[in-house]
């Protein structure tokens, strides 16, 4: 550096319109290096969106012809919200959220802690393990699921019923193969997927966590007496809290907009079971691309999105405070 | 001395519970991948017979000559990983590039304008599908791979990972030096950061192209043809059909997991730490 500054290379000597030109760029550099994302933000982003605001005033099929909509004022809005298959597929995703979202957090924080306590050296193959599943992509997984799940000799079913012969666990389970393709039924299916896929990166989530809890707490705990049990309830579940802020937010936004699982396992919404399974994001998928009815579908997008603000505002509300409060 | 042989006693029980735990878990996650690749290798009156098969077949390569019959299946392969790739490619250029805008300048905005880009994230992406599809129709790119890799270039996840690495990872006083050595601003971007930040470069590509390569809702949308149609969108128009070929589609499933499977084998560890790195410090 010393013989640099002491000798400066001839080339940075002055000639005034490459003196312009180094002021220039390095004036403008930082806008220049961050430019193509709001760029491509503007075009594939935003403007897109407010299209989408747009035509969901509009009553608009492709076959049409681009331009030719009509406007509608709020009455793709009105049969939104007045459509029951509309309002099935809402309960069927917040059915959903909830069971295939709760589970995935009651397993993975005492995994995560029992990941951490229990192993040293096996600790990355053993978190890998359970995270190949996240890396997978959802519609081999529902494909996979899908003949896991059959009603005859399906491994699914097969254990079941080999679990029903076992005592007390039996009595829970039915002593019939489950049709897991009916109306009915579908839901279940589907959390079990949602919650097999997704265990492994809260796990992975809340092992970080828990890896970032200075040891000599634990150490200080253990010299007063308390039990692994009494660690885990009184240092490292209040210390998780703002990891289980983040990690359900994350749940909260994928659990909404749920598509490839449900799309794949109701293949496509031509299965009879696509009633009990329809989620939002498939209802909006099917009713633009299937029923080609665009305003209508950009309406259910924005009805959705409202909704899940909502939710993530809430979940700010009673969670975020309380995560944050223990700094 | 009884209290201390009874701690170490439950502490041991808790142990071996632990680890039975651990392997009935890991089990259970690995099973269906197990059962991905034993079903590949065998017929369809095979899968849904009684029991069940648990071992391999030999029926792999009569499942693989359905899959060439039914599908375009190595156009679509080649689809998936030229998209997947495209994506790579541009957003380890660009990400890094715009984060290291944003960690080694000081601009006007530049904190309103981070801000922006960390909001883009709370958007739900499945929500933009419709919009982004009429986008696409409006300038006729239906049917085009560049509909799908060039509003990917330069994500808000990339830009984010990318700037905390730079932050933390390259002294102010080396750009500094690079700049009064002559370098231009692009030259000590290319030059002195690139090779810095390989690290991160690893970690952000393989992140990048596992997201691309398992890329379903809007390439379902945007490709209408089979031959541009990518791995997982062709592999679901099987299941329409009646007499669905089950092994056929296993032995599909099992080649689009594999490569990732094997990627995954080799880098997870790097894989893991950069995925929580984000949240982590946070």
């Amino acid at each position: 550096m010393q013989e640099s500054l002491s000798n400066p290379r001839p080339s940075s000597s002055p000639s005034g319109l490459a003196m312009r030109w180094s002021n220039f760029q390095r004036r403008y550099a930082p806008y220049i290096f961050i430019s193509p994302f709001f760029i491509l933000f503007l075009i594939f982003g935003l403007y897109p969106s407010l299209f989408s605001l747009y035509i969901s005033f509009q009553s608009w099929t492709p076959s049409d012809g681009w331009g030719h909509w009509k406007f509608v004022g709020l009455g793709n809005y009105a049969f939104t919200l007045t459509d029951p298959m509309f309002w099935r597929s809402m309960w069927n995703t917040v059915w959903l959220g909830v069971f295939s979202g709760i589970p995935q957090h009651l397993i993975a924080i005492p995994l995560a802690f029992v990941i951490h306590m229990v192993l040293s050296r096996f600790k990355t193959f053993v978190t890998a393990v359970y995270f190949l599943p996240y890396i997978t992509s959802s519609v081999a997984i529902a494909l996979i699921f899908n003949t896991l799940f059959a009603t005859h000799n399906g491994v699914i079913n097969l254990i079941i019923a080999h679990l029903h012969t076992w005592p007390v666990l039996g009595w829970l389970l039915p002593d019939q193969n489950i049709n897991w393709f009916i109306s009915a039924n579908i839901k279940y299916a589907l959390a079990l997927v949602v919650v097999w896929q997704f265990t492994g990166w809260n796990t992975l989530l809340y092992l970080s966590a828990i890896q970032a809890i200075p040891k000599d707490l634990y150490e200080a705990a253990a010299v007063d007496g308390a039990s692994r049990i009494q660690q885990f309830r009184y240092i490292t579940l209040p210390l998780l809290r703002p990891m289980m802020f983040f990690a359900v937010s994350l749940t909260i936004i994928g659990n909404m907009q749920l598509f490839e699982q449900p799309f794949v396992l109701l293949n496509g919404g031509a299965s009879t079971a696509t009633p009990g399974g329809q989620t939002a994001a498939m209802y909006m998928y099917r009713t633009a691309f299937e029923w080609l009815d665009m305003g209508t579908a950009a309406s259910i997008a924005w009805i959705l999105f409202a909704f899940i603000g909502i939710l993530t505002y809430l979940n700010n509300l009673i969670f975020g405070r309380t995560a944050r409060g223990g700094d | 001395m009884r209290e201390q042989k009874r701690g170490a006693l439950s502490s041991l029980l808790l142990r071996l519970g632990g680890y039975i735990l651990l392997i009935l878990g890991g089990l259970l996650t690995v099973a269906p991948f197990y059962f991905m690749f034993v079903f590949a290798t065998q017929q369809r009156s095979e899968i849904f017979g009684f029991p069940p098969p648990l071992w391999f077949g030999e029926h792999f390569w009569s499942n693989y000559q359905i899959l060439l019959q039914k599908i375009p299946f190595w156009r679509a392969y080649w689809n998936t990983f030229y998209l997947a790739f495209m994506i790579t490619i541009t957003t380890l250029f660009f990400c890094s590039l715009a984060g290291f805008g944003f960690a080694m300048y000081n601009f006007r905005w530049r904190e309103q304008l981070f801000g922006v880009v960390l909001a883009t994230l709370l958007i739900p992406a499945i929500l933009n599908l419709i919009p982004f599809y009429l986008l696409i129709y409006q300038i006729g790119w239906i049917n085009t791979p560049k509909a799908l890799w060039v509003p990917a270039m330069a994500g808000a996840v990339g830009i984010f990972m990318m700037r905390q690495y730079i932050v933390a990872a390259i002294p102010k006083e080396l750009v500094d030096a690079a700049r009064i050595d002559g370098c231009s601003e692009f030259q000590i971007y290319w030059r002195i950061v690139l090779p810095l930040i390989r690290p991160a470069l690893g970690t952000l590509g393989l992140i990048t192209f596992i997201g691309a390569w398992n890329k379903f809702a809007d390439v379902n949308v945007i490709m209408r043809t089979q031959e541009t149609k990518t791995l997982p969108v062709v592999l679901r128009t099987l299941q329409g059909a009646t007499d669905v070929e089950w092994g056929a589609i296993m032995a599909g499933t099992a080649l689009l997991v594999a490569p990732l499977l094997l990627v995954f084998a080799l880098a997870a560890r790097q894989l893991m730490e950069g995925l929580t790195s984000g949240a982590v410090k946070n």
